[in-house]
């Protein structure tokens, strides 16, 4: 059968979840795992009372509070009034429904996309989903991870399925080896420039290839996590001995003969040879350079010696002028060299103790240049509390840089944490859209390094030229 | 909130890749309750600092109104917050007509009676066209047709909507009456499942 008809990871594990599939329906999917948090659940929440319905599978549902925390005294009531209410609607709801919350104090609090696999709740042919688009994170275990809105929480809390027509799936490869001072932020900025924001739409990506391959679980799951960005449903990456090794051991994955079990159906989870998608892209390492956004989509995107473009895929002349106006940018201008006022290292992207470390590693000995403010906002307690065994805290502390707590902060600016209007931010982020880190904001996405090499000399830089 | 038939004037937003953090910015979003975001529709593009509403934004433009927008390509891109289906609705508006929609927005439009209506790029430029020349042009959305019509420009096109959610738009249905319906085929199912997953 498997040689006669090779699957696909994605078709693979999808088929595994197909409850029913009816003529003229969508297939009802089965969800493995769900994640919530305080943003996009409440109104799911009413909605179960309105309707006087439980949750049918409390155990499958995991709670965490990251949107609107504040990353300052997180000991302390939260202060801003509306965000308390929802952190607090939160907490009421997971107890009336009987729901793990990792909530505020919590040693395993953080970013929703961090816990989940730093818990082992997220494993290999699961399907994921929450309310939030950058559930494809997860994507980074070989799961079918997605974004859903808030009426679908309220059908995944109720039923523990959803209706879905299946994507159609497109194979993305870089292939090659990573040059100095290009890391799994790059590649994935790369490939959205070459696609654009609106590329993969339709379409669930498997990322592969050698330059994938040799990623970290924490640089897999910065690319997953991006998959959105160029409107794809998910991205996910075939599992293999690192994405097992990361998983091993952790607090909630199967342990012993259940583990056993899990391991051999996850090994056979990857492509069949021979298997087809309905589109191929092929890149190669070589081409990628460190990068960095100049517009006001993720898509807009180039290598960080370039001049800012004239045009972009995708793009047409009044959304390119309206981007550079909202900028303050010209094309033909040079982005090195440009001044910046503040760094955010942090988000479901970028905020993993390989990311702190990578910042570290680079600044260690050097100071944040004066006018810049520097934030470094870990994604979780868990990444927090490890960065300060490995003495990150210390190496941020003499640099200058303010180590905060965790939350989805400047991401989006639903805290206190905000960019001021027309200032830059060189942001680890994943999406510079106006306002995202405050209203008149502007963002400049890049790589933990492209950020560090920013906050040392208060410019946008090429790292490549500042590392030993 | 069944929808069959509509005839209106439009609204037009020429603006490609329109992200759900411009129709409802971030720190909108901190309400419980699904009612009242139309108040902050595109906040940020509305009103200037200080809250003065802004001239050169459409939905400060007395010449244009209706419960149709006409947005440029790739509407919706972004977050999944279900908020801007919410926000757009509670402003007024019934069709959404693009080149091409984000496909979460997609979704949380279909599930909220928003109909979000495909047609092709040269349509959508011609109906633009059309709008700022006389903005008094109306458009004809016909769900159970599938079909939008412009009569000023003697246009009629067929719009792609999958038939499950044709028929839920049409009676008022949603998901989770349907999916609560199989309940028998979701027993089946987890009964089989290993222990493990």
């Amino acid at each position: 059968m498997e040689a006669s008809h090779p699957k696909t990871l994605f078709d693979k594990i999808w088929d595994q979840h197909v409850v029913e599939r009816r003529e003229g329906y969508p297939d009802l999917l089965y969800i493995d795992r769900h994640f919530i948090h305080e943003v996009t659940s409440p109104q799911a929440f009413d909605g179960l009372r309105k309707r006087g319905i439980r949750v049918k599978a409390p155990h499958r549902t995991t709670a965490t509070a990251d949107h609107n925390v504040p990353t300052r005294d997180q000991h302390l009531p939260i202060k801003e009034k509306l965000s308390r209410l929802q952190v607090e609607a939160l907490e009421k709801n997971c107890k009336e429904f009987g729901i793990d919350l990792y909530g505020l104090g919590h040693e395993r609090q953080g970013i929703v996309h961090v816990i989940g696999p730093e818990l082992g709740l997220t494993r290999p042919g699961m399907t994921i989903v929450c309310g939030d688009s950058h559930t494809s994170t997860h994507g980074a275990f070989g799961t079918i991870a997605f974004g859903i809105g808030t009426s679908q929480v309220e059908q995944v809390l109720a039923t523990q399925c959803l209706l879905q027509y299946k994507p159609k799936t497109m194979r993305i490869e870089v292939n090659g080896r990573l040059g100095k001072g290009v890391v799994a932020k790059d590649v994935v900025l790369y490939i959205i420039s070459q696609l654009s924001a609106a590329g993969g739409t339709g379409y669930f990506v498997e990322y592969a290839g050698s330059a994938i391959q040799s990623l970290s679980m924490e640089g897999r799951m910065t690319v997953c996590n991006m998959s959105i960005e160029m409107g794809a449903r998910g991205g996910m990456i075939a599992p293999d001995e690192t994405t097992f090794q990361y998983i091993k051991g952790r607090p909630l994955a199967p342990q012993g003969k259940n583990w056993d079990a899990a391991l051999a159906c996850w090994k056979s989870l990857p492509s069949d040879a021979g298997a087809t998608y309905d589109k191929v892209l092929r890149f190669d390492a070589d081409d990628i350079e460190p990068m960095i956004t100049y517009g006001t989509n993720p898509g807009m995107g180039v290598g960080v010696s370039r001049k800012v473009p004239e045009d972009a895929p995708n793009m047409g002349p009044a959304d390119m002028e309206k981007a550079f106006s909202y900028m303050g940018l010209k094309p033909g201008e040079p982005l090195l060299g440009k001044k910046v006022d503040y760094v955010f290292i942090g988000s479901c992207t970028n905020s993993r103790i390989e990311d702190l470390r990578m910042v570290a590693d680079f600044v260690k000995g050097k100071k944040k240049a004066p006018d810049v403010n520097v934030w470094i906002v870990p994604g979780s307690k868990l990444v927090e509390a490890q960065a300060k065994a490995e003495g990150l805290d210390k190496i941020f502390e003499a640099a200058g840089f303010e180590l905060r707590q965790p939350g989805c902060s400047a991401c989006l600016a639903m805290n206190e944490d905000k960019v001021p209007p027309g200032k830059y931010c060189v942001s680890t982020s994943n999406r510079n859209f106006e306002g995202r880190q405050g209203p008149g904001s502007r963002t400049f996405l890049a790589s933990p390094l492209t950020a560090a090499a920013a906050a040392v000399t208060g410019r946008i830089e090429d790292v490549r030229q500042l590392m030993n | 909130m069944a929808f069959t038939k509509l005839i209106s004037t439009c609204v037009p937003l020429p603006i490609d890749n329109v992200d759900t953090d411009q129709i409802i910015p971030a720190r909108f979003l901190k309400a419980t309750s699904r009612e009242g975001f139309g108040e902050n529709l595109f906040r940020d593009w509305r009103y200037l600092p200080g809250d003065v509403p802004n001239p050169d934004f459409v939905l400060n433009q007395e010449r244009y109104s209706g419960l149709v927008l006409v947005a440029g390509k790739n509407f919706g891109c972004g977050s999944s917050r279900e908020h801007a289906a919410w926000a757009l609705a509670d402003h007024g508006f019934k069709v959404i007509v693009s080149s091409g929609f984000a496909d979460i927005f997609y979704n949380n439009a279909l599930n909220n009676g928003l109909l979000p209506v495909v047609v092709a790029a040269g349509v959508l430029g011609r109906l633009f066209v059309q709008i700022e020349k006389e903005p008094e042009t109306e458009v004809v959305v016909d769900l159970p047709r599938q079909t939008m019509t412009v009569p000023a420009l003697d246009l009629s096109v067929h719009f792609d909507i999958n038939p499950y959610k044709k028929d839920c738009l049409i009676n008022g249905l949603d998901d989770l009456d349907y999916i609560r319906s199989r309940a028998e085929a979701v027993s089946a199912y987890e009964a089989q499942l290993p222990a493990w997953r």
